[in-house]
Protein backbone atom coordinates (compact mmCIF):
# COMPACT_ATOMS: atom_id res chain seq x y z
CA UNK A 1 0.00 0.00 0.00
CA UNK A 2 2.77 2.41 0.94
CA UNK A 3 4.55 1.78 -2.35
CA UNK A 4 1.31 2.46 -4.24
CA UNK A 5 0.96 5.78 -2.49
CA UNK A 6 4.57 6.71 -3.16
CA UNK A 7 4.07 5.83 -6.85
CA UNK A 8 1.03 8.12 -6.84
CA UNK A 9 3.06 10.89 -5.24
CA UNK A 10 6.03 10.47 -7.57
CA UNK A 11 3.88 10.60 -10.69
CA UNK A 12 2.00 13.63 -9.36
CA UNK A 13 5.27 15.41 -8.66
CA UNK A 14 6.67 14.49 -12.05
CA UNK A 15 3.62 15.87 -13.88
CA UNK A 16 3.67 19.08 -11.86
CA UNK A 17 7.38 19.60 -12.57
CA UNK A 18 6.83 18.93 -16.27
CA UNK A 19 4.00 21.45 -16.29
CA UNK A 20 6.15 23.99 -14.48
CA UNK A 21 8.87 23.61 -17.12
CA UNK A 22 6.31 24.57 -19.80
CA UNK A 23 4.83 27.50 -17.93
CA UNK A 24 3.79 29.41 -21.05
CA UNK A 25 1.50 26.60 -22.18
CA UNK A 26 -0.27 26.64 -18.86
CA UNK A 27 -1.68 30.09 -19.45
CA UNK A 28 -3.33 29.21 -22.77
CA UNK A 29 -6.54 27.57 -21.51
CA UNK A 30 -6.89 30.37 -18.98
CA UNK A 31 -6.53 33.02 -21.65
CA UNK A 32 -9.07 31.16 -23.73
CA UNK A 33 -11.45 31.19 -20.76
CA UNK A 34 -11.05 34.94 -20.30
CA UNK A 35 -11.36 35.77 -24.00
CA UNK A 36 -14.48 33.67 -24.53
CA UNK A 37 -16.18 35.32 -21.57
CA UNK A 38 -15.24 38.80 -22.73
CA UNK A 39 -16.74 38.04 -26.17
CA UNK A 40 -20.25 37.71 -24.76
CA UNK A 41 -20.76 41.34 -23.70
CA UNK A 42 -19.51 42.34 -27.16
CA UNK A 43 -21.81 39.90 -28.91
CA UNK A 44 -24.97 40.29 -26.86
CA UNK A 45 -25.09 43.65 -25.12
CA UNK A 46 -23.09 45.47 -22.49
CA UNK A 47 -26.21 46.09 -20.35
CA UNK A 48 -25.79 44.72 -16.86
CA UNK A 49 -29.31 43.27 -16.77
CA UNK A 50 -28.79 41.07 -19.82
CA UNK A 51 -25.34 39.97 -18.76
CA UNK A 52 -26.48 39.15 -15.25
CA UNK A 53 -29.04 36.69 -16.60
CA UNK A 54 -26.62 34.80 -18.80
CA UNK A 55 -23.53 35.05 -16.57
CA UNK A 56 -23.80 31.61 -14.85
CA UNK A 57 -24.33 29.80 -18.13
CA UNK A 58 -21.62 31.74 -19.95
CA UNK A 59 -19.00 31.19 -17.27
CA UNK A 60 -19.80 27.50 -17.03
CA UNK A 61 -19.89 26.89 -20.78
CA UNK A 62 -16.56 28.72 -21.09
CA UNK A 63 -15.15 26.59 -18.25
CA UNK A 64 -16.38 23.45 -20.05
CA UNK A 65 -14.69 24.46 -23.29
CA UNK A 66 -11.47 25.52 -21.57
CA UNK A 67 -11.32 22.22 -19.68
CA UNK A 68 -11.91 20.31 -22.90
CA UNK A 69 -9.18 22.19 -24.78
CA UNK A 70 -6.67 21.54 -22.04
CA UNK A 71 -7.51 17.82 -21.89
CA UNK A 72 -5.38 16.92 -24.87
CA UNK A 73 -2.19 17.62 -22.90
CA UNK A 74 -3.19 15.05 -20.28
CA UNK A 75 -1.77 12.00 -22.08
CA UNK A 76 -0.56 13.29 -25.46
CA UNK A 77 3.11 14.06 -24.78
CA UNK A 78 3.51 10.99 -22.58
CA UNK A 79 2.00 8.88 -25.33
CA UNK A 80 4.32 10.31 -27.96
CA UNK A 81 7.57 9.84 -26.03
CA UNK A 82 6.56 6.39 -24.83
CA UNK A 83 6.45 7.10 -21.12
CA UNK A 84 2.73 6.32 -21.05
CA UNK A 85 3.51 2.78 -22.12
CA UNK A 86 6.10 2.49 -19.36
CA UNK A 87 3.55 3.77 -16.84
CA UNK A 88 1.03 1.19 -17.99
CA UNK A 89 3.64 -1.56 -17.69
CA UNK A 90 4.55 -0.68 -14.11
CA UNK A 91 3.65 -3.05 -11.32
CA UNK A 92 1.44 -0.47 -9.63
CA UNK A 93 -2.26 -0.34 -10.35
CA UNK A 94 -2.93 1.70 -13.46
CA UNK A 95 -6.18 3.33 -12.20
CA UNK A 96 -4.27 4.83 -9.27
CA UNK A 97 -1.54 6.18 -11.54
CA UNK A 98 -4.21 7.57 -13.88
CA UNK A 99 -5.77 9.27 -10.89
CA UNK A 100 -2.41 10.89 -10.10
CA UNK A 101 -2.14 12.24 -13.64
CA UNK A 102 -5.71 13.53 -13.60
CA UNK A 103 -5.18 15.16 -10.22
CA UNK A 104 -2.04 16.90 -11.49
CA UNK A 105 -3.95 18.01 -14.57
CA UNK A 106 -6.72 19.43 -12.43
CA UNK A 107 -4.24 21.30 -10.22
CA UNK A 108 -2.74 22.84 -13.35
CA UNK A 109 -5.87 23.68 -15.32
CA UNK A 110 -8.89 23.47 -13.01
CA UNK A 111 -7.62 25.29 -9.96
CA UNK A 112 -6.63 28.50 -11.83
CA UNK A 113 -10.14 28.65 -13.32
CA UNK A 114 -11.60 28.65 -9.82
CA UNK A 115 -9.28 31.44 -8.72
CA UNK A 116 -10.07 33.49 -11.80
CA UNK A 117 -13.85 33.01 -11.79
CA UNK A 118 -14.75 35.67 -9.17
CA UNK A 119 -12.94 38.27 -11.25
CA UNK A 120 -14.81 37.29 -14.40
CA UNK A 121 -18.15 37.16 -12.64
CA UNK A 122 -17.64 40.81 -11.74
CA UNK A 123 -17.16 41.54 -15.43
CA UNK A 124 -20.55 39.95 -16.12
CA UNK A 125 -22.25 41.74 -13.16
CA UNK A 126 -23.05 38.54 -11.30
CA UNK A 127 -24.58 39.48 -7.91
CA UNK A 128 -22.15 39.21 -4.99
CA UNK A 129 -24.15 36.52 -3.19
CA UNK A 130 -23.82 34.21 -6.20
CA UNK A 131 -20.03 34.49 -6.47
CA UNK A 132 -19.39 32.19 -3.54
CA UNK A 133 -21.76 29.62 -5.09
CA UNK A 134 -19.96 29.96 -8.40
CA UNK A 135 -16.65 29.18 -6.71
CA UNK A 136 -18.22 26.23 -4.90
CA UNK A 137 -19.71 24.79 -8.10
CA UNK A 138 -16.39 25.20 -9.91
CA UNK A 139 -14.55 23.53 -7.03
CA UNK A 140 -16.93 20.55 -7.20
CA UNK A 141 -17.41 20.57 -10.97
CA UNK A 142 -13.99 21.04 -12.56
CA UNK A 143 -12.59 17.79 -11.07
CA UNK A 144 -15.53 15.98 -12.70
CA UNK A 145 -14.63 17.60 -16.03
CA UNK A 146 -11.03 16.38 -15.72
CA UNK A 147 -12.07 12.88 -14.61
CA UNK A 148 -14.71 12.29 -17.27
CA UNK A 149 -12.60 14.00 -19.92
CA UNK A 150 -9.72 11.66 -19.12
CA UNK A 151 -11.78 8.72 -20.44
CA UNK A 152 -12.29 10.53 -23.74
CA UNK A 153 -8.60 11.48 -24.02
CA UNK A 154 -7.53 7.93 -23.25
CA UNK A 155 -9.76 6.67 -26.07
CA UNK A 156 -8.52 9.18 -28.65
CA UNK A 157 -4.84 9.54 -27.66
CA UNK A 158 -3.66 7.14 -30.36
CA UNK A 159 -5.43 9.04 -33.13
CA UNK A 160 -3.68 11.71 -35.12
CA UNK A 161 -6.61 14.11 -35.23
CA UNK A 162 -8.35 13.35 -31.98
CA UNK A 163 -9.17 16.94 -31.02
CA UNK A 164 -12.58 17.43 -32.63
CA UNK A 165 -13.55 13.84 -31.99
CA UNK A 166 -12.73 14.32 -28.31
CA UNK A 167 -15.23 17.17 -28.05
CA UNK A 168 -17.87 15.00 -29.71
CA UNK A 169 -17.30 12.23 -27.17
CA UNK A 170 -16.90 14.29 -24.04
CA UNK A 171 -19.29 17.24 -24.28
CA UNK A 172 -22.52 15.18 -24.08
CA UNK A 173 -21.15 13.56 -20.92
CA UNK A 174 -20.56 17.01 -19.38
CA UNK A 175 -24.24 18.00 -19.63
CA UNK A 176 -25.32 16.95 -16.09
CA UNK A 177 -22.46 18.98 -14.57
CA UNK A 178 -23.47 22.01 -16.61
CA UNK A 179 -27.12 21.69 -15.60
CA UNK A 180 -26.51 21.42 -11.87
CA UNK A 181 -23.66 23.92 -11.67
CA UNK A 182 -25.22 26.67 -13.77
CA UNK A 183 -28.56 25.93 -12.08
CA UNK A 184 -27.02 26.43 -8.65
CA UNK A 185 -25.48 29.77 -9.60
CA UNK A 186 -28.77 30.91 -11.16
CA UNK A 187 -30.67 30.00 -8.00
CA UNK A 188 -28.10 31.76 -5.83
CA UNK A 189 -28.38 34.90 -7.97
CA UNK A 190 -32.14 34.90 -7.32
CA UNK A 191 -31.55 34.38 -3.61
CA UNK A 192 -32.76 30.79 -3.33
CA UNK A 193 -31.33 27.80 -1.52
CA UNK A 194 -28.60 25.98 -3.51
CA UNK A 195 -27.69 23.07 -1.22
CA UNK A 196 -29.62 20.54 -3.34
CA UNK A 197 -27.68 21.38 -6.49
CA UNK A 198 -24.38 21.24 -4.64
CA UNK A 199 -25.24 17.85 -3.16
CA UNK A 200 -25.90 16.55 -6.66
CA UNK A 201 -22.57 17.90 -7.86
CA UNK A 202 -20.90 16.21 -4.90
CA UNK A 203 -22.61 12.94 -5.77
CA UNK A 204 -21.47 13.23 -9.38
CA UNK A 205 -17.94 13.98 -8.18
CA UNK A 206 -17.77 10.93 -5.94
CA UNK A 207 -19.24 8.75 -8.70
CA UNK A 208 -16.74 9.93 -11.29
CA UNK A 209 -13.90 9.80 -8.78
CA UNK A 210 -14.57 6.13 -8.11
CA UNK A 211 -15.47 4.90 -11.60
CA UNK A 212 -13.61 7.09 -14.07
CA UNK A 213 -10.02 5.95 -13.23
CA UNK A 214 -10.99 2.36 -14.06
CA UNK A 215 -12.65 3.33 -17.34
CA UNK A 216 -9.66 5.54 -18.21
CA UNK A 217 -7.21 2.74 -17.42
CA UNK A 218 -9.18 0.31 -19.60
CA UNK A 219 -9.31 2.85 -22.41
CA UNK A 220 -5.57 3.51 -22.13
CA UNK A 221 -4.78 -0.17 -22.41
CA UNK A 222 -6.89 -0.34 -25.57
CA UNK A 223 -5.18 2.71 -27.07
CA UNK A 224 -1.74 1.35 -26.24
CA UNK A 225 -2.38 -2.16 -27.57
CA UNK B 1 -27.56 -24.31 -24.94
CA UNK B 2 -23.98 -23.24 -24.22
CA UNK B 3 -22.67 -25.35 -27.08
CA UNK B 4 -25.23 -23.77 -29.40
CA UNK B 5 -24.20 -20.27 -28.32
CA UNK B 6 -20.58 -21.12 -28.83
CA UNK B 7 -21.33 -22.48 -32.27
CA UNK B 8 -23.37 -19.40 -33.10
CA UNK B 9 -20.57 -17.11 -32.02
CA UNK B 10 -18.27 -18.48 -34.69
CA UNK B 11 -18.49 -16.09 -37.66
CA UNK B 12 -18.97 -18.87 -40.18
CA UNK B 13 -22.05 -20.37 -38.48
CA UNK B 14 -23.40 -16.93 -37.74
CA UNK B 15 -23.19 -16.13 -41.44
CA UNK B 16 -25.14 -19.28 -42.34
CA UNK B 17 -27.78 -19.02 -39.62
CA UNK B 18 -28.38 -15.31 -40.15
CA UNK B 19 -28.84 -16.08 -43.85
CA UNK B 20 -31.78 -18.32 -42.94
CA UNK B 21 -33.18 -15.92 -40.36
CA UNK B 22 -33.18 -12.69 -42.36
CA UNK B 23 -36.04 -13.60 -44.76
CA UNK B 24 -38.20 -14.69 -41.81
CA UNK B 25 -37.54 -11.55 -39.79
CA UNK B 26 -38.00 -9.39 -42.88
CA UNK B 27 -41.21 -11.12 -43.90
CA UNK B 28 -42.80 -10.88 -40.45
CA UNK B 29 -41.62 -7.27 -40.22
CA UNK B 30 -43.48 -6.50 -43.45
CA UNK B 31 -46.65 -8.23 -42.21
CA UNK B 32 -46.64 -6.40 -38.87
CA UNK B 33 -45.69 -3.09 -40.47
CA UNK B 34 -48.54 -3.28 -43.02
CA UNK B 35 -51.04 -4.36 -40.35
CA UNK B 36 -49.85 -1.62 -37.98
CA UNK B 37 -50.03 1.04 -40.68
CA UNK B 38 -53.48 -0.15 -41.76
CA UNK B 39 -54.84 -0.08 -38.21
CA UNK B 40 -53.03 3.16 -37.43
CA UNK B 41 -53.94 5.10 -40.53
CA UNK B 42 -57.42 3.78 -41.33
CA UNK B 43 -58.99 1.92 -38.42
CA UNK B 44 -57.91 3.91 -35.36
CA UNK B 45 -60.17 6.92 -34.71
CA UNK B 46 -58.71 10.43 -34.80
CA UNK B 47 -58.08 11.86 -31.35
CA UNK B 48 -60.74 14.29 -30.16
CA UNK B 49 -58.06 16.81 -29.25
CA UNK B 50 -55.16 16.06 -31.59
CA UNK B 51 -57.33 15.17 -34.63
CA UNK B 52 -55.48 13.27 -37.36
CA UNK B 53 -52.01 14.28 -36.15
CA UNK B 54 -52.25 11.60 -33.46
CA UNK B 55 -51.39 9.09 -36.20
CA UNK B 56 -47.80 10.36 -36.15
CA UNK B 57 -47.59 8.73 -32.72
CA UNK B 58 -47.77 5.27 -34.29
CA UNK B 59 -44.34 5.91 -35.76
CA UNK B 60 -42.99 8.31 -33.18
CA UNK B 61 -43.52 6.31 -30.00
CA UNK B 62 -42.10 2.98 -31.28
CA UNK B 63 -39.12 4.87 -32.74
CA UNK B 64 -38.43 6.47 -29.36
CA UNK B 65 -38.70 3.06 -27.67
CA UNK B 66 -36.31 1.59 -30.20
CA UNK B 67 -33.76 4.38 -29.64
CA UNK B 68 -33.35 3.28 -26.02
CA UNK B 69 -33.74 -0.44 -26.69
CA UNK B 70 -30.99 -0.45 -29.32
CA UNK B 71 -28.67 1.47 -27.01
CA UNK B 72 -29.19 -1.23 -24.38
CA UNK B 73 -28.53 -4.01 -26.89
CA UNK B 74 -25.47 -2.18 -28.18
CA UNK B 75 -24.00 -1.51 -24.74
CA UNK B 76 -24.63 -5.06 -23.51
CA UNK B 77 -23.10 -6.68 -26.57
CA UNK B 78 -20.22 -4.18 -26.43
CA UNK B 79 -19.65 -5.20 -22.81
CA UNK B 80 -19.71 -8.88 -23.76
CA UNK B 81 -17.24 -8.18 -26.55
CA UNK B 82 -14.99 -6.26 -24.19
CA UNK B 83 -14.95 -8.86 -21.42
CA UNK B 84 -14.99 -12.15 -23.34
CA UNK B 85 -13.40 -10.85 -26.55
CA UNK B 86 -16.29 -12.35 -28.51
CA UNK B 87 -15.96 -11.17 -32.10
CA UNK B 88 -19.63 -11.52 -32.89
CA UNK B 89 -20.68 -9.30 -29.98
CA UNK B 90 -18.32 -6.60 -31.23
CA UNK B 91 -19.86 -6.90 -34.70
CA UNK B 92 -23.40 -6.63 -33.37
CA UNK B 93 -22.48 -3.57 -31.28
CA UNK B 94 -20.82 -1.84 -34.21
CA UNK B 95 -23.75 -2.62 -36.51
CA UNK B 96 -26.34 -1.45 -33.99
CA UNK B 97 -24.99 2.08 -33.58
CA UNK B 98 -26.06 3.52 -36.97
CA UNK B 99 -29.51 1.90 -36.71
CA UNK B 100 -30.00 3.28 -33.22
CA UNK B 101 -28.93 6.73 -34.37
CA UNK B 102 -31.44 6.54 -37.24
CA UNK B 103 -34.29 5.59 -34.91
CA UNK B 104 -33.35 8.42 -32.54
CA UNK B 105 -33.30 10.83 -35.46
CA UNK B 106 -36.66 9.49 -36.68
CA UNK B 107 -38.15 9.99 -33.20
CA UNK B 108 -36.88 13.58 -33.12
CA UNK B 109 -38.13 14.39 -36.63
CA UNK B 110 -41.57 12.85 -36.15
CA UNK B 111 -41.76 14.60 -32.78
CA UNK B 112 -41.05 17.93 -34.46
CA UNK B 113 -43.64 17.23 -37.18
CA UNK B 114 -46.18 16.45 -34.48
CA UNK B 115 -45.17 19.42 -32.34
CA UNK B 116 -45.62 21.99 -35.08
CA UNK B 117 -49.44 21.62 -35.37
CA UNK B 118 -49.97 20.61 -31.71
CA UNK B 119 -47.74 22.96 -29.75
CA UNK B 120 -47.29 25.54 -32.52
CA UNK B 121 -43.54 25.06 -32.48
CA UNK B 122 -41.07 22.60 -33.94
CA UNK B 123 -39.05 22.33 -30.77
CA UNK B 124 -39.43 22.87 -27.04
CA UNK B 125 -36.71 22.31 -24.46
CA UNK B 126 -38.79 19.65 -22.80
CA UNK B 127 -37.03 16.97 -20.76
CA UNK B 128 -37.83 14.10 -23.09
CA UNK B 129 -36.87 15.96 -26.24
CA UNK B 130 -33.62 17.13 -24.72
CA UNK B 131 -32.57 13.72 -23.47
CA UNK B 132 -33.45 12.21 -26.84
CA UNK B 133 -31.23 14.82 -28.51
CA UNK B 134 -28.37 14.01 -26.14
CA UNK B 135 -28.89 10.31 -26.86
CA UNK B 136 -28.41 11.12 -30.54
CA UNK B 137 -25.14 12.90 -29.68
CA UNK B 138 -23.97 9.82 -27.76
CA UNK B 139 -24.76 7.58 -30.72
CA UNK B 140 -22.94 9.92 -33.11
CA UNK B 141 -19.92 10.00 -30.79
CA UNK B 142 -19.76 6.20 -30.77
CA UNK B 143 -20.10 6.04 -34.57
CA UNK B 144 -17.40 8.70 -34.97
CA UNK B 145 -15.00 6.90 -32.64
CA UNK B 146 -15.68 3.60 -34.35
CA UNK B 147 -14.86 4.99 -37.78
CA UNK B 148 -11.85 7.02 -36.59
CA UNK B 149 -9.81 3.98 -35.51
CA UNK B 150 -8.35 1.98 -38.36
CA UNK B 151 -8.05 -1.42 -36.71
CA UNK B 152 -11.53 -2.94 -36.44
CA UNK B 153 -10.96 -4.80 -33.19
CA UNK B 154 -9.36 -1.84 -31.42
CA UNK B 155 -12.19 0.35 -32.70
CA UNK B 156 -14.77 -2.08 -31.34
CA UNK B 157 -13.13 -2.21 -27.91
CA UNK B 158 -12.70 1.57 -27.70
CA UNK B 159 -16.31 2.25 -28.63
CA UNK B 160 -17.37 -0.47 -26.19
CA UNK B 161 -15.77 1.52 -23.34
CA UNK B 162 -17.57 4.63 -24.58
CA UNK B 163 -20.90 2.80 -24.84
CA UNK B 164 -20.52 1.53 -21.26
CA UNK B 165 -19.61 5.00 -19.98
CA UNK B 166 -22.69 6.21 -21.84
CA UNK B 167 -24.95 3.66 -20.19
CA UNK B 168 -23.85 4.82 -16.74
CA UNK B 169 -24.48 8.37 -17.86
CA UNK B 170 -27.85 7.96 -19.58
CA UNK B 171 -29.91 7.78 -16.37
CA UNK B 172 -27.91 10.67 -14.87
CA UNK B 173 -28.42 12.77 -17.98
CA UNK B 174 -32.09 11.83 -18.14
CA UNK B 175 -32.87 12.77 -14.57
CA UNK B 176 -30.74 15.91 -14.57
CA UNK B 177 -32.49 17.09 -17.72
CA UNK B 178 -35.85 16.23 -16.24
CA UNK B 179 -35.07 18.15 -13.10
CA UNK B 180 -33.72 21.07 -15.10
CA UNK B 181 -36.80 21.30 -17.27
CA UNK B 182 -39.23 21.05 -14.35
CA UNK B 183 -37.33 23.94 -12.79
CA UNK B 184 -37.85 26.00 -15.89
CA UNK B 185 -41.31 25.09 -17.10
CA UNK B 186 -43.44 23.47 -14.43
CA UNK B 187 -46.51 23.62 -16.67
CA UNK B 188 -45.36 20.89 -19.01
CA UNK B 189 -46.50 18.16 -16.61
CA UNK B 190 -49.52 17.37 -18.72
CA UNK B 191 -47.13 16.12 -21.38
CA UNK B 192 -45.51 13.55 -19.17
CA UNK B 193 -48.71 12.22 -17.66
CA UNK B 194 -49.83 9.16 -19.53
CA UNK B 195 -53.42 9.45 -20.66
CA UNK B 196 -55.36 6.18 -20.59
CA UNK B 197 -55.19 4.77 -24.06
CA UNK B 198 -58.02 3.08 -25.90
CA UNK B 199 -57.43 -0.36 -27.40
CA UNK B 200 -58.17 0.90 -30.92
CA UNK B 201 -55.08 3.07 -30.52
CA UNK B 202 -53.05 0.60 -28.48
CA UNK B 203 -53.27 -2.19 -31.09
CA UNK B 204 -51.62 -0.25 -33.95
CA UNK B 205 -49.05 1.08 -31.49
CA UNK B 206 -48.05 -2.41 -30.37
CA UNK B 207 -48.12 -3.75 -33.93
CA UNK B 208 -45.76 -0.99 -35.00
CA UNK B 209 -43.52 -1.61 -31.99
CA UNK B 210 -43.18 -5.29 -32.96
CA UNK B 211 -42.62 -4.32 -36.60
CA UNK B 212 -39.82 -1.94 -35.63
CA UNK B 213 -38.17 -4.60 -33.48
CA UNK B 214 -38.27 -7.03 -36.38
CA UNK B 215 -36.97 -4.34 -38.71
CA UNK B 216 -34.04 -3.80 -36.35
CA UNK B 217 -33.37 -7.55 -36.20
CA UNK B 218 -33.38 -7.77 -39.99
CA UNK B 219 -31.15 -4.78 -40.60
CA UNK B 220 -28.70 -5.53 -37.79
CA UNK B 221 -28.22 -9.08 -39.09
CA UNK B 222 -27.67 -7.78 -42.63
CA UNK B 223 -25.14 -5.19 -41.46
CA UNK B 224 -23.46 -7.75 -39.20
CA UNK B 225 -23.12 -10.19 -42.13
CA UNK B 226 -21.35 -7.54 -44.19
CA UNK B 227 -19.12 -6.69 -41.26
CA UNK B 228 -18.29 -10.37 -40.66
CA UNK B 229 -17.37 -10.85 -44.32
CA UNK B 230 -15.15 -7.79 -44.22
CA UNK B 231 -13.41 -8.85 -41.03
CA UNK B 232 -12.95 -12.46 -42.11
CA UNK B 233 -12.00 -11.71 -45.69
CA UNK B 234 -8.67 -13.50 -45.35
CA UNK B 235 -10.14 -16.73 -43.99
CA UNK B 236 -10.73 -19.93 -45.83
CA UNK B 237 -14.51 -20.07 -45.58
CA UNK B 238 -15.01 -16.61 -47.06
CA UNK B 239 -12.74 -17.51 -49.95
CA UNK B 240 -14.80 -20.66 -50.51
CA UNK B 241 -18.01 -18.65 -50.35
CA UNK B 242 -16.75 -16.16 -52.91
CA UNK B 243 -15.46 -18.83 -55.30
CA UNK B 244 -18.75 -20.73 -55.04
CA UNK B 245 -20.61 -17.52 -55.74
CA UNK B 246 -18.44 -16.79 -58.76
CA UNK B 247 -18.80 -20.29 -60.19
CA UNK B 248 -22.60 -19.95 -60.03
CA UNK B 249 -22.55 -16.92 -62.26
Amino acid sequence: MASELSAFYILLKRDLILAYRHRSELANPLLFFIIVISLFPLGISPESKNLQGIAPGVIWVAALLAAMLSLDSLFRSDFEDGSLEQISLSAHSLPLLVLAKVFAHWLITGLPLILLAPLLSVLLFLPDNAILTLVATLALGTPILSLVGAIGVALTVGLRRGGVLLSLLVLPLYIPVLIFAAGAVNEAARGFEVAGHLYFLGALLSLSLTLSPFATAAALRISLS
Amino acid sequence: MWAFLQKLSSPKYFYQISGYLIPWFGGFCLVFMLAGLYFGLFVAPPDYQQKETVRIMYVHVPAAWMSLFIYMVMAISAGIGLVWRMKLAEVIAASSAPIGASFTFLALVTGALWGQPMWGTWWVWDARLTSELILLFLYLGIIALNSAIEDKRTAARASAVLALVGIVNIPIIHYSVEWWSTLHQPNSDWLTEKPSIHSSMLIPLLLMAVAFKLYYATVVLKLARCEVLERERNTHWVEELVSRHQSQQ
